[in-house]
């Protein structure tokens, strides 16, 4: 494939990527790294063969980009692990138990429905008098895994599809609801939608949304991801903003142009939809704030997203949201380029090493002091709330878009912690 | 090779299985550093964790008679770490503990995979920081900054790593563990710190920390030529201004940057010079009026107003060299001294060669001192290309020895530059080097084929010299 052969040949095995891996912040070793990623790939190219070590170091890539961030020469790693990630579907054979485990984490994540019939179930599990944690643990790491992060069922909120701006309308924007955001954080989805009508936006929240493909496509299937795509690009046809709350999703949308390039049907309108995707703190802080900000006292220590901040690049617009609260206060997280573990399924289908960058990014979290950890990706809050419940610490976590919601509704510190 | 795989069985006992890698698509990964037109995938890598597995791993390999090399993160530019495919490289990358920061001693002691910046990150909060600041500090290791005496913009104020390094743990060619210091003897110290690997393997370093300074000043000044970016390099320098550092780019590798990290460098011009100065408030303000008085020639003028102004005028020229990967598919980092005045005869016989040869040549320096650093741009998969920018780098490296410099600055002499040696020094000068060398590695064992363009004495191939050797000869040295 040439566009891959030039995309391997941009690497000038420099290292500036080493640092800021994930997985060499781990182990330290050259082929868990970007680059040993690179020359690995570079070797496939050339007609070595696909080995399972090879596979295991493809799959240990939590696909964070900060490689993306730190690499002068522009090398478009996250296009290569993206294919390299499609071969290893295409090529290798896996076993069964590891084939069964990803069929059930794909039938059941990009479907909001699935994922809503999950939550009786957990809740009558949570109520079970003994703790079947171990056992799971022994039976499938993932499975437990799922267990562990799955948050408290949340009441389900029903949006409307169509929610009129507040005062003289500026602009007319959709809403992606997400899957995992849509039903385990009810509450990031109606806060984004007061705060985009506060600031006068209608918004447009389409019925049959379904997945944007982020996880299919951050894990080898193409195909897969390709389907979501184009039912997202339908569903907003007719608005000429979307907006999105969850950094993964964002990112994705952002990426439909280069999925459905090959694809002379889609591929013009897969760009313009790309073109047309914003991050939520991205869009706000293009349209500028109108709504009065009420005062917050709080003290927040704000977490970079990967697929916020590396892969679309937006790390100062929700610091400045949140810095243009009075009273309130953004502390920096320590490491901030280093995922959090969670990166899409990641955290389910590579337990030990996810929970090892959670542990170090909690640590971070909890020295900053802060009151409340806000973080703009629901994988990011699952991960990071669970590290910091296994080092007994319990850290309310909001959605920049809470916190918005909270200050402009005038919704003080103490009953705002209190609903966390 | 079963050799090699008895040795590998022995390396697993030390260090653990996990912490040996055999597999051959994982140890072409450590084929190069960052030099890749050299390469060589090693025997076997393996990852230690402590000074007592390095020692025992050096005495397997003595007793086996097996060569090695050591690799921090593998960023070197001359192939200092180039591996050998019958040895063993031994990488210090899990080894990044920093074990003590003691502000008050200004010292910290840090393991050999320590990033060079994580010294700085360390040091920061108590007011401190670690001088010496190659261009790949935030990845470089502090283990690989020793092998090869690292140097950085900075250096023209503040010296190179040798003179940050007050004490080396190091396990000696023969596995034992011994702590070379600064103090009355010998300084064996100074002749470890720069031996590019070869004198043993570094276990823990002292380094030397330096108070931030008060005040830090930074200018950006951009000129239509090169020739006038020169005159204002001299100019600084003969005013008695001592600056932290002088750096100079040229319009190619201004392009190369401006389109790696967007660094804002003044549109149109022919070369920029990033001037710094730093220290008591006081003395910085007057000379920096005075140094922008002899920047007079400049179209254009810029002072960071803040450290987040600083730090993109300093990305610009930090990412040069990867950044030329966008300009370019392939490039050769050279590295040549010259003493600063012939600083425009050389730059234009380095224009000339570029223009005769069909080459295109990016130049990136340390003018302060002198330190060339061009980039020869070549596309590899052109027929003949790679060769002819190999020539174009020869004869730059020609160029600093004809007028009075040296064939490398900071990146060190490693594989690539093993060749120039002989063009800088004699034979009786190159068999005295190795003297020391054969002291500290009898058997020749330590990152052979490094530095000399052939084995003597103590050599790699034992037994390729014939007759005796004049320092011997003369009653001046013994062969061990």
């Amino acid at each position: 494939m040439e566009e891959f052969r030039e995309l391997l040949d941009d690497c000038v095995h420099c290292g500036f990527c080493l640092p800021t891996c994930p997985t060499y912040a781990l182990w330290g070793e050259e082929m868990d790294s970007p680059r040993g990623r690179i020359h690995l790939m570079d070797q496939l190219e050339r007609g070595g063969p696909l080995t399972d070590s090879t596979v295991e170091h493809v799959d240990r890539c939590l696909g964070c980009m900060a490689c993306v961030t730190a690499c002068p020469s522009g090398v478009r790693y996250d296009r290569l692990i993206e294919l390299t990630r499609a071969r290893v579907e295409e090529d290798h054979p896996r076993s069964r138990g590891e084939r069964l485990l990803r069929e059930m984490i794909f039938a059941v994540f990009p479907y909001p429905r699935r994922l809503r019939a999950l939550r009786g179930p957990l809740r009558a599990y949570r109520r079970l008098p003994v703790d079947l944690g171990p056992l799971l643990e022994r039976v499938s790491p993932t499975l437990a895994a799922m267990e562990r992060l799955a948050p408290p069922a949340a009441r389900h909120v029903r949006l409307p599809e169509r929610v009129a701006a507040r005062g003289e309308r500026r602009a007319v924007v959709g809403m992606l609801t997400g899957c995992v955001q849509r039903e385990f954080f009810p509450g990031v989805n109606a806060a984004t939608a007061r705060v985009l009508a506060m600031e006068g936006c209608d918004v447009v929240i389409p019925k049959g949304q379904g997945c944007c493909g982020a996880l299919s496509l951050h894990s080898g299937r193409a195909e897969e991801a390709k389907a979501f795509a184009r039912e997202v690009i339908e569903a907003f046809a007719d608005v000429d903003v979307v907006v999105v709350n969850a950094a993964g999703c964002g990112s994705a949308m952002k990426d439909y142009g280069a999925v459905l390039a090959g694809d002379p049907e889609w591929a013009g309108r897969a760009a313009a939809l790309s073109a047309r995707t914003r991050d939520l703190a991205e869009f706000l802080a293009e349209l500028g704030p109108r709504a009065t900000r009420h005062p917050l006292d709080l003290t927040v220590a704000y977490h970079d997203a990967c697929h916020l901040a590396h892969a679309q690049g937006v790390r100062a617009q929700p610091r400045r949201l949140l810095g243009d609260i009075p009273g309130l206060e953004v502390r920096e997280v320590a490491e901030p380029e280093l995922c959090c573990g969670s990166a899409g399924v990641y955290n389910l289908l590579q337990p030990e090493a996810a929970g090892e960058l959670g542990d170090r990014k909690a640590a971070n979290v909890a020295a900053t002091g802060a009151d409340l950890l806000v973080a703009a990706n629901p994988g990011c809050t699952l991960q990071i709330t669970t590290a910091l419940r296994r080092r007994g610490r319990e850290l309310p976590v909001a959605h920049t878009a809470e916190v918005l919601d909270a200050s402009i509704r005038g919704i003080g510190k103490e009953s705002f912690l209190s609903r966390r | 090779m079963a050799l090699l795989d008895a040795l590998a069985a022995r390396l697993r006992q030390i260090v653990g299985a996990e912490n040996v890698i055999s597999d051959p698509a994982e140890l072409a990964t450590y084929d190069c550093d960052g030099l890749t037109y050299h390469r060589a995938t090693p025997g076997v890598v393996v990852l230690p964790d402590t000074a007592e597995q390095i020692a025992a791993i050096v005495r397997a390999c003595a007793d086996a008679g097996v060569p090695y090399v050591a690799r921090g993160s593998g960023t070197g530019l001359s192939g200092g770490a180039l591996p050998r495919t019958d040895g063993v490289l031994i990488v210090t990358s899990r080894m990044r503990r920093v074990l003590d920061v003691d502000a008050a001693n200004q010292r910290a002691v840090v393991e050999p995979g320590v990033i060079n910046l994580d010294v700085t990150r360390a040091a920061r909060p108590y007011g401190y920081y670690f001088a010496p600041d190659p261009s790949s500090q935030q990845v470089c290791s502090i283990g690989g900054n020793v092998a090869e005496n690292s140097g950085g913009a900075h250096c023209l104020k503040y010296g190179f790593t040798v003179n940050h390094v007050l004490a080396c743990e190091v396990v000696t060619p023969d596995g034992e563990i011994v702590e070379l210091t600064e103090g009355p003897g010998y300084d064996l110290l100074g002749a470890f710190v720069g031996s590019e690997g070869t004198l043993g393997i570094t276990t823990k370093v002292t380094v030397r920390l330096t108070r931030l300074p008060e005040s830090v000043r930074t200018l950006l000044a951009g000129f239509d030529s090169m020739e006038r970016a020169g005159a204002a390099v001299s100019a600084i320098i003969a005013d008695g201004v001592v600056p932290a550092a002088i750096e100079m780019m040229d319009a190619l590798s201004i392009e190369a940057a401006e389109a790696a990290v967007s660094c804002g460098y003044p549109p149109g011009a022919g070369a920029v010079l990033i001037v710094e100065l730093d220290g008591p408030a006081s003395e910085v303000d007057a000379q920096f009026e005075r140094v922008k008085e002899l920047c007079a020639e400049a179209f254009e003028l810029r002072v960071a107003a803040d450290d987040v102004e600083r730090g993109l005028i300093w990305r610009g020229r930090k990412s040069a060299f990867a950044a030329v990967g966008r300009i370019s598919p392939d490039y050769i980092v050279q590295d040549g001294v010259i003493p600063r005045t012939m600083l425009p005869q050389v730059l234009a016989r380095i224009d000339a060669i570029s223009r005769e040869r069909g080459v295109r040549v990016a130049n990136v320096f340390h003018a302060g001192d002198g330190n060339l650093h061009p980039l020869v741009l070549f596309d590899g998969s052109e027929a003949g290309a790679g060769e002819r920018a190999e020539e174009v780098s020869g004869r730059i490296i020609d160029l600093c020895i004809e007028h009075g410099g040296s064939i490398t600055g900071e990146h060190g002499v490693g594989i690539d530059k093993a060749k120039h040696m002989p063009r800088m020094f004699t034979g009786e000068d190159l068999d005295t080097m190795q003297m020391v060398r054969c002291a500290f590695d009898p058997a020749g064992l330590c990152n052979p084929g490094k530095i000399y363009p052939t084995p003597r004495l103590c050599g790699e191939v034992p037994g390729r010299r014939r007759g005796v050797h004049p320092l011997v000869e003369s009653g001046k040295a013994d062969l061990f």
